[in-house]
């Protein structure tokens, strides 16, 4: 090694010494001190280049705070780092032993030397330290080779390494005051932004640190009111309790929860203790409590719980409801299928099931027919879909699976839209048709045969329309053949009279000598004439009484009848027949019995008839005229009582009937035609009368006329 | 029984003779002068002509019927008064009433025995004989029965 600054040797070397002190004396930045030592190094030593490497106090790395007769990027952005311990640099500071690098001439020196900006050219590498310090080194020195010996170089590293650590010890120090005051600030910031209560206490519980919010809870000033100096007092009561029971009970971290007051409203607060104990050599056992304010949390757990009771209540009814929908849903006959906006099923009745799922075991051909209608199906929502109407009612062919019958069937859909416009499902309803269309098959039917029986019916009508006027026409030609008969019978009755007349007449006189004398034998035969001429004549009568009543010829001629006249009347025109039949005829009238308003002429021909009936078949007793009177009935009675033969009950009513004699033989014992009691019946029906008989065989008869009892008046 | 006649004539009007002729058999025999018409016109003819105390009048009968006969006798003063007793085989209802409204004052059906009609004809004759002495004491029930049906 050799020094270059030889020449001034004498009193050079002092000055020089002396402008680098005073030089040195007023820098307090290291880069101004590196800076002027290495002008200083460059003008005075004549070390033509040098850089100066320090270690700032927080980093791992040398820095280069300045250089001499070097410039550029390569000098200013050099560092060096610490933690590459096969850098012979880094070994240097440790070491604190300089290192000459000589200059390189191949590959492998260059290899083996650091990265410096000296590349190929030799230099020194000096460590700056502390003097008589075992402490690592701080800084470098690296020395452009100035070709021969620097008697300074030593005394310059020591003056120069003490400046530095003045500069480096004062900094320290100023950067160590500044972040301690620093750092306590941005504690007590920290702390203060945390809205849970933070504490430091004793062991006996006295607050040494304390956040704001702790202090609002724990601390109270004389100004403040009494209320929150009590709750402050009670809280602090209530902390010390909760931390000493806990400091006894164990150490390390615990969660407790602790009831306070909140000094400013009294609201109670509810937070979770968290404490720990610190041990710390100067300070002592103490114990950092953190509150975490739970009540809202409390009251938001409470809250959920609630809510979540709330939630199973609503979800028991949803449920509830749900499943009264599928009840009602399943319980509806036609098939009920809703489907989501998508067109993709969501949900489906039994009915519905039948039609659009297979069992587990169903045939190919169920499954076909299946596969069909949902097809079906699907094009019908799908049509749906894309229409914006609202509802949709068409028809859709299906097929029923279990059979493979077609089944048409209407299907109702509705679309749901959310409240916010969106389709959400749409619900189809499908009612078959079949039982419909079999419905209209059958009205079809039932029409065809209504119709049938209508035609039939009128046909039928004109049918018997036709009989009606062949009826009337009937009816007419008979009324017409009735009255011919009646004129026919009329006349022959008058043609029958007129020669009998003259029968009877002549026969009358020849009995009574007009002619001569007779002999007693042809007398007898001119009666025989007379008699069966008198019966002959009472045929004729009544054959023409029936005719006439038939025809409705024989009208009522209404006059005043007096019974008891009548009666006497009767029985005078019968006087003789009485006198030859030797039976006594009396009467037995009521007193006040009314004037009969009526056809005179027939109730005398009726009686007429009941009497000469009675006086024909009674041989022997009498024969009795009664009438009665009944005022509340408003009628009368007229009978004719004998004692003659009597009628067997069973042909009592057989005798009213035309031609009726019991006795039926030719030779019967009594004459008259047997049209009397017919001819009676009919004549008192057309004056509302009856006649009735009451009558014992062998003991006698007891015919009984009744007449209706009528104003005068009442007939007009 | 008082008449215009020594006997009282009658005149019997019938078209048959076997009843015209009987009758007037046993009329005459009966006491009474008969005179005979056969038919309605000849009838009129003969009441005028022979004054009759009372006509037997068949009613069917030829060229003029009893009904129109009767009819003209009760139109003619002459033969008004004369009783005019319908006789007739025809005994359909509306018979009689025909009669009496021809005028007819009495009413038989045929066949009706010679003494029957004589006593018929006697009785006649009996009442117009009393009944100019009854007329006053018949009046007041005719007017009795017309007050009523008025």
């Amino acid at each position: 090694m050799r020094v270059s600054i030889e020449r001034d040797d004498d009193e050079a070397p002092l000055a020089a010494r002396v402008r680098l002190l005073e030089g040195l004396v007023g820098r307090t930045e290291v880069a101004d001190c590196a800076q002027f030592a290495l002008q200083w190094l460059g003008e005075v030593a004549g070390v033509p280049q040098s850089v100066c490497l320090i270690r700032p106090n927080s980093e791992h790395a040398l820095f280069v705070v300045g250089a001499y007769g070097m410039l550029g990027p390569a000098v200013t952005s050099y560092t060096v780092s610490l933690d590459d311990w096969s850098n012979p640099l880094v070994s240097i500071l440790a070491q604190r032993t300089p290192i000459f690098f000589a200059r390189a001439h191949a590959t492998a020196d260059r290899n083996r030397r650091p990265s410096t900006p000296f590349e190929d050219a030799a230099y020194h590498a000096l460590p700056l330290g502390a003097p008589g310090v075992s402490d690592e080194a701080f800084g470098l020195l690296l020395l452009g080779d100035p070709g021969r010996r620097v008697p300074e170089l030593q005394w310059f590293t020591i003056v120069f390494s003490q400046k530095l650590d003045q500069i480096l010890r004062y900094q320290a120090l100023a950067d160590g005051d500044q972040r301690q005051s620093r750092e306590r600030s941005l504690l007590t910031s920290i702390i203060n932004a945390v809205s849970d209560p933070i504490l430091l206490t004793d062991t006996d519980g006295r607050l040494a640190i304390a956040n704001a919010r702790a202090l609002t809870l724990f601390t109270a000033t004389e100004e403040d009111s009494d209320g929150r100096r009590r709750a402050v007092r009670m809280n602090t009561m209530l902390l010390s309790s909760a931390l000493s029971s806990k400091a006894i009970e164990e150490t390390g971290a615990s969660r407790r929860e602790l009831l306070l007051v909140n000094p400013t409203d009294g609201s109670d607060l509810v937070f979770e203790l968290l404490s720990t104990v610190t041990e710390d050599s100067r300070q002592g056992t103490g114990v950092v409590s953190i509150l975490r304010n739970v009540t809202d949390l409390r009251r938001a757990s409470e809250e959920i719980e609630d809510n979540y009771r709330k939630m199973r209540v609503a979800e028991v009814q949803a449920r509830g409801e749900s499943d009264r929908l599928n009840l009602i849903i399943d319980s509806v006959a036609d098939p009920i299928v809703a489907t989501d906006a998508s067109g993709a099923t969501s949900l489906m009745n039994e009915p519905a099931e039948r039609l659009f799922t297979t069992p587990a075991r169903a045939s190919a051909d169920e499954q076909r027919w299946v596969q069909t209608n949902d097809a079906h199906f699907s094009s019908f929502i799908a049509g749906m879909l894309v229409r914006a109407d609202q509802r949709r009612v068409g028809e859709i062919g299906l097929v029923d699976p279990k059979t493979g019958e077609p089944m048409p069937v209407e299907a109702i859909a509705g679309k749901i839209v959310s409240e916010q416009g969106e389709l959400t499902a749409v619900v189809t309803i499908l009612h078959d048709r079949r039982e419909a269309i079999e419905k209209a098959k059958l009205y079809e039917q039932l029409k065809r045969a209504s119709d049938e029986l209508e035609r039939k019916i009128q046909a039928a009508t004109a049918d018997i329309a036709q009989q009606n006027e062949l009826l009337r026409r009937q009816a007419i030609e008979l009324e017409q053949a009735s009255q011919l008969k009646s004129q026919f019978l009329a006349n022959m009755s008058h043609e029958f009279r007129t020669p009998l007349n003259a029968i009877l007449g002549y026969t009358s006189m020849v009995l009574q000598g007009l002619g001569g004398p007779i002999e007693p034998g042809a007398k007898r035969q001119l009666r025989r004439i007379e008699s069966n001429g008198r019966h002959l004549l009472t045929i004729i009568n009544e054959i023409l009484d029936i005719s006439r009543i038939e025809a409705g010829r024989m009208p009522l001629q209404i006059s005043r009848l007096r019974i008891p006249d009548l009666v006497t009347e009767v029985k005078a025109e019968l006087e003789p027949i009485i006198i030859r039949s030797k039976i006594a005829v009396s009467s037995q009238l009521d007193k006040d019995l009314p004037i009969l308003v009526t056809d005179r002429q027939k109730v005398k021909q009726i009686l007429l008839n009941l009497l000469s009936n009675a006086l024909k078949f009674t041989h022997h007793g009498n024969v009795t005229i009664t009438a009665r009177r009944y005022p509340r009935e408003r009628a009368v009675t007229v009978s004719v009582t004998d004692t003659g033969i009597g009628i067997a009950p069973a042909d009592q009513e057989k005798i009213f009937e035309d031609f009726r004699q019991l006795d039926n033989s030719p030779t019967r014992a009594y004459g008259g035609t047997g049209l009397g009691l017919s001819i009676c019946r009919r004549l008192a029906e057309m004056m509302d009368g009856r006649i009735t008989v009451e009558s014992q065989v062998g003991k006698g008869s007891t015919f009984t006329l009744t007449l209706p009892v009528k104003s005068a008046g009442g007939r007009r | 029984m008082t008449t215009k006649h020594e006997r009282p004539r009658v005149l019997v009007v019938d078209d048959y003779p076997d009843a015209r002729e009987m009758y007037s058999e046993y009329l005459e025999f009966s006491g009474f002068e008969v005179v005979e018409a056969v038919n309605g016109m000849e009838a009129l003819q003969r009441a005028i002509d022979s004054a009759p105390d009372i006509i037997l009048m068949d009613l069917s009968l030829p060229v003029m019927d009893g009904w129109e006969a009767t009819r003209r006798l009760k139109a003619d003063e002459r033969t008004r008064s004369i009783p005019v007793v319908a006789l007739t085989g025809h005994a359909l209802a509306g018979i009689s009433e025909g009669a009496k409204g021809a005028g007819c004052d009495a009413f038989v059906t045929k066949p009706c025995l010679p003494e029957d009609l004589v006593r018929e004809i006697r009785a006649i004759l009996d009442e117009r004989s009393s009944g100019r002495k009854m007329s006053v004491k018949k009046s007041p029930r005719g007017g009795k029965y017309a007050r009523r049906v008025r």
